[in-house]
């Protein structure tokens, strides 16, 4: 299945940041159209119709997730950009900051105008430093030219933007831990419900839409709904942009329709790195549970397909493992991740994620027990589904498919007390 | 010298103030434009924008210890932060890691006795493509090799 380049059309072009460059291609006609041609409602039910959802991690439908957002004025209404960016193994959205950021600015106004916002801030993970002086040079051209400020592209209404830098914490792309830190605070997140469309920042309504989402929406607007349809499955429209690394021969970000094959993808980026064995691949971010080679080369890239093959979409983050992985090895790595990421709040997910960690390490280090693999289990179902936010399931959805699918690779650690794969490099 | 803002950078928070509607919101950016100003945030900085925000300095040092990306005191001129996790780990992190600490004659988490470089392992960059890599300062190094980081830690001023 081929698709026309949109998000990464322009990818490399050098000047593709500045505002004329833009301009040139039609840029911010969209936003134009969509306060010219659409009522707020009316846009709204252009974007539900178009089945948008969410890039940031959970797939939620976009033009649902704004109706959800009272319409009446008596609080203020924001608008929180996740440009977080730290779900391990993605890295789609820093290509959209740093090459397009008006594509992004446009997809704000355009979400502004729906839902009637007038204060929208961008989250940036703080290690973009690089990115936070582009996407701050886009955002002064835009406002140097009226697109963004008092009456805010000659809509009626007035839309302010605020880059706001992060400090590095995975758990501020949650986005109640977001919305915690952007208060000044440490990034807590908060139980759900109350979701932030009634309760979120500054306890307003709140529309949080991840980058790559934001920036679908120039293309919808400008081509229709029943176009954007045309792409993708009936479940999962549109383009995505997938991020292939590990173990292939060309890591890069590609752009495919949702629902093409993994097996294209893994072409797309080279294949495996010395046409080596594939081994495991986790599809969608480090919290997606992995899936054994045969399992990948039979799944499609789509959030329904991929939940049939009990993992999911996430962010499209692809990683991709050879035969030269230690799977006990990998799965410490992702458990150091989530225990060093842990906010601490709840109890199982600040001591289980350390044990898990501690477990592990024993048995990378050939000090594992027999028991450990049902003490790992317990951990897990101590775990899931008992915290405040679901970064605890993000460690024991690894874990438990890491465990379970490559059991007798971590009984030879316990048994032989080394790793099953000669260690390369 | 007291810690205190130059003109700029106070003008510059003055600005950041009209940005949100709570001055807590504005504690973050501040944090980087005392950063900035001062070199790094230790208790003093800490106390000085606890003043300007309004809020107590403990919350600052809470918000300050949750973060990882703020520049300390301690920190030396250089922070080397090499991406450690997984696709990272794929691609070979731990041999620069290793390097690093063999060619400073640090571990992980210490600084050098010059206080030229601190060594941090860190979690992922959204740069795996390009991966192992590494951010200096504000500036990432991509598809490192132990003899690419002899190049830019050589070339460093
Ligand atoms: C632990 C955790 C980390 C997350 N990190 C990110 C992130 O870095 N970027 C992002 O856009 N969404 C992230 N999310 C998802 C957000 O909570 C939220 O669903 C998303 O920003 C909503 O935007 P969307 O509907 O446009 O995808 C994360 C979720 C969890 C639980
Ligand atoms: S589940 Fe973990 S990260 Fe989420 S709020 Fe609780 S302790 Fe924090
Ligand atoms: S794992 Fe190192 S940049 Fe993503």
């Amino acid at each position: 299945m081929a698709l026309e380049p949109l998000l990464l059309k322009h990818r490399n072009t050098p000047g593709s940041a500045a505002l004329e460059f833009y301009l040139a291609q039609g840029g911010y006609e969209a936003a134009k159209k969509a306060i010219r041609d659409f009522a707020p409602d009316k846009l709204i039910e252009e974007v539900k119709a178009s089945g948008l959802r969410g890039r940031g991690g959970a797939g939620f439908p976009c033009g649902m997730k704004w109706s959800f957002v009272p319409k009446s004025n008596d609080k203020p209404k924001y608008l929180a950009v996740n440009a977080d960016e730290s779900e391990p193994g993605t890295f789609k959205d820093r290509i959209l900051i740093e090459q397009l950021p008006h594509l992004l600015l446009e997809g704000i106004l355009i979400c502004c105008w729906a839902v009637q916002i007038k204060t929208a801030y961008i989250y940036i993970r703080g290690e973009f430093t690089e990115g936070a002086k582009i996407l701050q040079k886009a955002i002064d051209e835009a406002y140097a030219k009226g697109y963004f400020g008092k009456n805010a592209l000659g809509s009626g209404l007035d839309v302010d933007v605020t880059l706001h830098r992060g400090a590095g914490a995975y758990i501020c792309g949650e986005e109640t831990g977001l919305l915690t830190s952007l208060e000044g605070n440490r990034g807590y997140p908060k139980l759900k419900p109350p979701f932030p469309a009634t309760h979120g920042l500054f306890r307003c309504p709140t529309v949080v839409n991840n980058v790559e989402t934001l920036s679908n929406l120039p293309f919808i607007v400008n081509r229709g709904a029943a176009w954007f349809k045309t792409i993708g499955t009936e479940k999962s429209p549109g383009g995505k942009l997938f991020c292939v690394c590990g173990h292939v021969k060309k890591p890069d970000t590609y752009e495919v329709p949702l629902g093409t094959p993994f097996k294209e993808l893994l072409a797309l980026a080279g294949g495996v790195l010395d046409d080596r064995p594939l081994k495991a691949v986790v599809p969608g971010g480090s919290s997606a549970p992995v899936l054994t080679a045969d399992e990948a080369m039979k799944v499609n890239m789509d959030f329904d397909s991929l939940a049939a093959a009990k993992t999911m979409l996430g962010s499209g983050g692809v990683i991709v493992m050879h035969d030269g992985t230690c799977m006990v090895d990998a799965l410490y790595n992702l458990l150091r991740f989530y225990h060093h990421e842990s906010c601490g709040q709840c109890t199982p997910c600040r001591e289980g994620t350390g044990w898990i960690e501690k477990i592990l390490h024993r048995l990378e280090h050939g000090q594992g027990r027999t028991e450990d693999f049902s003490l790992l289990m317990d951990i897990c179902d101590n775990m899931q589904g008992k915290t405040i936010c679901v970064l605890a399931d993000a460690a024991v959805l690894p874990t438990r498919s890491f465990v379970t699918k490559f059991r007798a690779e971590f009984e030879y650690h316990v048994k032989q007390r080394k790793c099953l794969v000669a260690r390369d490099a | 010298m007291p810690v205190q803002f130059s003109e700029k950078s106070r003008a510059r928070f003055e600005w950041l103030l009209t940005r949100y509607p709570t001055r807590q919101a504005a504690l973050l950016p501040t944090l980087r434009l005392a950063e900035e100003e001062f070199g790094s945030i230790g208790l003093e900085e800490m106390k000085y924008v606890a003043g300007l925000i309004g809020v107590s300095p403990a919350h600052v040092l809470g918000v300050v210890s949750f973060y990882t990306h703020y520049r300390r005191p301690e920190h030396g001129k250089y922070i080397l932060q090499v991406c450690s996790t997984l696709p990272c780990a794929l691609r070979g992190c731990e041999r620069i890691t290793d390097h690093l600490k063999k060619k400073l004659g640090i571990k992980v988490g210490e600084t050098t006795k010059d206080k030229r470089f601190t060594l941090k392992k860190v979690e992922c960059l959204a740069a795996c493509d390009r991966a192992p890599m590494m951010q200096v300062n504000d500036q990432d190094h991509y598809d490192l090799t132990p003899e690419k980081v002899d190049r830019i830690l050589d070339g460093l001023p």
